[in-house]
C-alpha cells in the first residue's frame, strides 16, 4: 500500500534528544547518550545560543538516521519548529513532546495530543451515529 | 444521481451475467469483511486514545519528580557534574528494542527499553552526593519508561489512525460505488436478455404462423389432387376418363367448326 511507511524491527535502537541542558543531562544520566565514531551525538543541548536553523537541521537529521527509535524534544523546541513536528508524519521515529523544567507543559500544542482530543470529541459525535 | 445509472460497459450476455454475478459476490464478501476489519480497528483505537491521555497526563507528573530530583542531585553534588555527565558520554547503555504486533492486518509497532552494558556513570558524584545522583539516574529510567511507553501507543495510534481511514475509504467505495455499479450492471443484462428471448419468442410465434398457414395450403392442395384422382378413377370404371370427355368436347370445338348440333 502507497500510504503505509514500513515499520523497521530492529534489536536495539537510539532514544534521540533535542532538549535544554538540564533535562539533556537527566537524560544522559540515565544511559541513554550515545556518541560515534564520527562524534556525532544522539541529543542536542538547546541553549539560548542555538539557532533555529541548527536544530531545524538536527530534526531533519534524527528523522532520517535509521539507528533511532524515538525522539524525545521539548515543547518549547517543538514550538520554534512546529511546521516541521507537524508535517512530520512517519510512524519511526516517534516524536514525543516532553515538558521541561522552565517551561510548563501546554497539551493544546502537543501535534499528536490536540489529535487525539478531537478525536475524542468526533468519537463521541461518531459513535452515537453507528 | 449520477452514480445511480453507472454501469460497466459490458456486452449482454448469459456469460457476462455469470462473471457479474460472482463478482457482486466477491464485492459484498470483501465489503462485510472489511467492515468488520474496520470495526476491530476502531474498538483497539479507543483503547489507544484512552491509554494515551492517561499516559501523557502521568508524564507531566513524572518529568517534574526527575526534574526536582535532578536539582537535588545538583545542589549536592555541585553545579559541575553536568559537565562530568556530558563529558563521559560514549555509547548508550539504555536502549530500545522495536517490535510489530499485527491488529488485524495492521502492523503496529511496539517499543521496548533495555539497559545494555554497564553505564560509565557509576563514579559520578562519587566526592558527595553519590546517593542523589542514583536517585537521579532511577528517576529518568523510570521517565524513560514512561515515555517509551507513550511512544509506542503514539506511533500505534498513527499507524492506526491511517489504517482506519483507508479501510472506511475502502468500505465506502465498496458500498457506494462498486456494488451499485455491479448491481446496475446485472440489472442491464438481465433486462437485455429478457428483451432478447421476448424477440425470440415473437420471431417463433411468426414461423409458427406461417408454416401452420404453408401446411394447411398443402393440405388443401393435396386434398383436391386426391379428389381429382378420385373422380378420374371413377370416370374410367365408367369407360371414359373425364379428361377424354373433357379433350373430346374442348377438341371438338376447337377444330370442327362445321359441325352443328
Amino acid at each position: 500500500m502507497a500510504g503505509r511507511a514500513q515499520i523497521p524491527t530492529s534489536n536495539s535502537a537510539l532514544i534521540a534528544m533535542i532538549a535544554d541542558e538540564d533535562t539533556v543531562t537527566g537524560f544522559l544520566m540515565a544511559g541513554v547518550g550515545n556518541v560515534d565514531l564520527r562524534r556525532k551525538t544522539n541529543y542536542l543541548i538547546v541553549d539560548s545560543k542555538t539557532t533555529v536553523k541548527a536544530i531545524e537541521d538536527t530534526f531533519k537529521d534524527y528523522t532520517t538516521r535509521e539507528d533511532i527509535a524515538i525522539i524525545l524534544i521539548s515543547q518549547y523546541v517543538a514550538n520554534m519548529i512546529r511546521f516541521l513536528v507537524d508535517s512530520y508524519n512517519k510512524p519511526v521515529p516517534a516524536i514525543l513532546e516532553i515538558p521541561s523544567k522552565d517551561h510548563p507543559y501546554d497539551p493544546a500544542h502537543d501535534s499528536v495530543l490536540s489529535r487525539v482530543k478531537y478525536l475524542f470529541s468526533a468519537e463521541s459525535v461518531a459513535s452515537g451515529r453507528r | 444521481m449520477s452514480g445511480q445509472s453507472q454501469r460497466l460497459n459490458v456486452v449482454p450476455t448469459v456469460t457476462m451475467l455469470g462473471i457479474m454475478k460472482a463478482r457482486l459476490v466477491g464485492a459484498t464478501r470483501g465489503h462485510a469483511l472489511l467492515k468488520k476489519k474496520s470495526d476491530a480497528l476502531t474498538v483497539q483505537f479507543r483503547q489507544i486514545l484512552k491509554k494515551i491521555v492517561s499516559t501523557k497526563e502521568s508524564m507531566g507528573e513524572i518529568m517534574k519528580t526527575s526534574s526536582f530530583s535532578l536539582t537535588e542531585a545538583k545542589y549536592v553534588a555541585g553545579e559541575n557534574i553536568k559537565h562530568v555527565v556530558l563529558e563521559s558520554v560514549q555509547t548508550a547503555s539504555l536502549k530500545v528494542r522495536s517490535r510489530q504486533e499485527n491488529v488485524a492486518g495492521v502492523k503496529l509497532p511496539k517499543f521496548e527499553y533495555f539497559t545494555e552494558g554497564e553505564t560509565k556513570n557509576d563514579l559520578t558524584g562519587l566526592a558527595r552526593g553519590g546517593q542523589q545522583v542514583q536517585q537521579c539516574r532511577a528517576a529518568y529510567v523510570k521517565a524513560i519508561e514512561v515515555l517509551v511507553e507513550l511512544a509506542s501507543l503514539q506511533t500505534s495510534f498513527l499507524t492506526l489512525d491511517e489504517a482506519i481511514k483507508t479501510t472506511n475509504r475502502r468500505v465506502n467505495a465498496l458500498e457506494n460505488v462498486v456494488k451499485p455499479r455491479l448491481e446496475n450492471t446485472i440489472s442491464y443484462i438481465k433486462g437485455e436478455l429478457d428483451e432478447l428471448e421476448r424477440e425470440d419468442f415473437f420471431r417463433l410465434k411468426k414461423i409458427q404462423g406461417y408454416k401452420k398457414r404453408e401446411i394447411e395450403k398443402q393440405l388443401a392442395a393435396a386434398k383436391e389432387f386426391v379428389e381429382d384422382k378420385f373422380a378420374e378413377k371413377i370416370s374410367l370404371q365408367k369407360g371414359i376418363s373425364i379428361n377424354a370427355a373433357h379433350n373430346l368436347l374442348s377438341a371438338a370445338r376447337e377444330k370442327d367448326e362445321d359441325i352443328i348440333f
